[in-house]
């Protein structure tokens, strides 16, 4: 069909950082304040208002070049990016341009372009009609929001499907959480993406016309969304039709792309160097300490995994590009030293992900803590109790805590005494000869009988794999 | 030279309004303006750092640590509408 089209995927994310005061004004952040309760004659765009940087916001930015592994300008400037909108008192938006503060880094096998420093925006909300003129409606315009710090960074197109841009975003949200620059919090809008989306014939090198996807505020949303606009361009390019550059807006609600009203030169923003604020020039040892000062991030967290405990990579991915999820298992490591990491990861993100998901939480926020975890895999591997008792336990600790030898216990679960298990083995093959000469033969599928015996004796409560070593062993095989 | 198409397109960008006396004004003068600018183009500054401030200072910054906003009242008072603690706008969407 369409298979030699190959989509391009490119995001542009905006982060505002979590400093006490605005970019350029020393205006208070406070998210759902009542509204204009933090403005100033510099974030209200007064006459004659000069702004001036936040140490903080600068700080934090390079902090975040530095993660990405960006080269970091030993000069950069502001810009004025000019534009009119009600959001924006001053008739333009204080940006960086032809030297952003950092550029050239890698995130997950995704180059970094750029990342620059700006400001964001007042909030708009739509009310409606006034009934003054007919068929217009009004606007609120809300400052608090306006001059917030932001962070804008910019991706190579290197990314080649949603469910991977989805992914990614979701590396860089673990990133800058990690760092403590940021909520990044989509719903918020501490966190936002747009995807620059193109398809191109598998063969050919050069990148066909791109379009940009905007107001795809969560991670399901942005893989929904380009998914959405991969398939448009598919259908036009398939019908021998050209793709146009447009902005497009994405409605979750219908899963359907709408452009935007194409403003007029919306593009034409007449750039040029913002007069009233100084270069930022930040030394070479201060970029060097910032780097210093990272903490371990997701990528150095999965290599550590791999390459210290032994972890699979699906499974350090999994671990390490979450950070509560990561918290979890370290501290479950720590606590059972009797469990092997790698037994510990794979119950983690396997059925405690999926227990704490039926019910709808994280697996910190159950009753289940790290240590009880690290205990429960203790008993199974000591052989105490079988991988479905495991499970009963594992539901009972999700639900409503506790200790699992107690719960092994309380209901019954234990394998029991390896003893007795060895003894009851010895009476299943003294009870059927006949299956045990057809396995001491070679005869494999006979086993079967007889780990149905003893699994009918333990009631199920012993382990499988425990059993058949027993059988073998106790036939000489 | 600056033509008059060219003054219209500036003329919306910064959303002025002008009559037909004012381009041809304003075509002379963004003309004569780009005309010095040029003369300038011809010097040779090879070699010599681009100028985006008198004073050659840099990294001019503030403490992150907050100072008193305005009371919501007067900083609503400028507006030429308001509405619910808001600045009332036309919409930009209408
Ligand atoms: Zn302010």
């Amino acid at each position: 069909m369409s298979a030699e089209l190959v989509p391009t995927i490119g995001l542009e994310i905006h982060v505002q950082l979590l400093t006490r005061t605005k970019m350029f004004c020393g205006c208070e952040l406070e998210f759902g304040a009542e509204p204009n309760v933090h403005t100033c004659p510099v974030c209200l765009g007064h006459p004659g208002t000069l702004p001036v940087p936040n140490e903080q916001a600068i700080e934090s930015a390079i902090r975040i070049a530095v993660a990405l592994g960006c080269e970091v300008a030993p000069r950069s400037g502001f810009h004025r990016k000019n534009y009119f909108y009600p959001d924006l008192p001053k008739g333009y938006q204080i940006s960086q341009f032809d030297v952003p503060l950092a550029t050239a880094g890698r995130l997950g096998g995704v180059r970094i372009h750029r990342v620059h420093l700006e400001e964001d925006a007042a909030k708009l909300s739509h009310v409606g009609e006034t009934g003054r003129i007919h068929g217009s409606g009004a606007s609120l315009v809300d400052f608090n929001r306006g001059g917030t710090p932001l962070v804008e960074i910019v991706t190579e197109p290197d990314i080649d499907d949603p469910a991977a841009a989805r992914e990614w975003l979701a590396l860089l949200r673990t990133t800058l959480r990690q760092l403590g620059v940021s909520d990044v919090n989509m719903e918020e809008g501490s966190l936002r993406c747009d995807a620059n989306v193109s398809i191109r014939p598998a063969a050919s090198p050069e990148l066909g016309v791109k379009t940009e996807l905007k107001n795809m505020n969560s991670f399901r949303y942005l893989e929904r969304g380009v998914e959405a606009e991969i398939a448009r361009q598919r259908e036009i390019v398939e019908s021998g039709g050209a793709v146009e550059q447009e902005t497009l807006h994405f409605d979750p609600a219908g899963g359907t792309l709408t452009p935007l009203r194409s403003k007029e030169y919306a593009h034409d923003y007449r750039y040029f160097p913002e007069p009233d604020l100084a270069p930022v020039a930040p030394s070479a040892a201060a970029v060097d300490a910032a780097r210093a000062s990272l903490p371990e991030l997701p990528e150095q967290r999965r290599d550590r995994y791999e390459a210290d405990l032994g972890l699979k990579p699906e499974v350090a991915r999994r671990l390490a590009f979450d950070a509560s999820l990561a918290a979890f298992f370290e501290e479950a490591v720590t606590a059972g030293s009797a469990s092997a990491p790698a037994a510990l990861a794979n119950w983690i993100t396997g059925d405690l992900v999926a227990l704490a998901r039926e019910r709808g939480l994280e697996p910190a926020a159950t009753a289940a803590t790290p240590a009880a975890v690290a205990a429960l895999v203790g008993l199974l591997a000591a052989g105490e109790v079988n991988r479905g008792g495991a499970r009963e336990v594992l539901e009972v600790l999700v639900r409503d805590g506790g200790e699992p030898a107690a719960i092994v216990d309380r209901l019954d679960l234990g394998a029991g005494d390896p003893d007795e298990l060895a003894a009851i083995v010895k009476r299943a093959i003294e009870e059927d000869a006949d299956a045990a000469a057809k396995v001491r033969a070679g005869e494999g599928k006979a086993i079967g009988a007889l780990v149905g015996a003893v699994m009918r004796e333990t009631r199920g409560k012993a382990d499988g794999g425990e059993v058949t070593r027993l059988i073998r062993e106790q036939l000489d095989l | 030279m600056i033509d008059r198409e060219q003054v219209l397109h500036i003329a919306r960008l910064a959303r002025l309004r002008l009559d037909d006396q004012e381009v041809e004004r304003m075509a002379a003068e963004l003309s004569g303006i780009l005309e010095h600018v040029e003369a300038i183009g011809e010097l040779d500054l090879e070699g010599v750092e681009p100028t985006t401030h008198v004073v050659a200072l840099e990294n001019v910054l503030r403490a992150d640590v907050p100072a008193p906003s305005l009371d919501r009242e007067r900083a609503l008072a400028g507006a030429p509408d308001s509405a619910s603690g808001s600045f009332r706008v036309p919409s930009p969407q209408a």
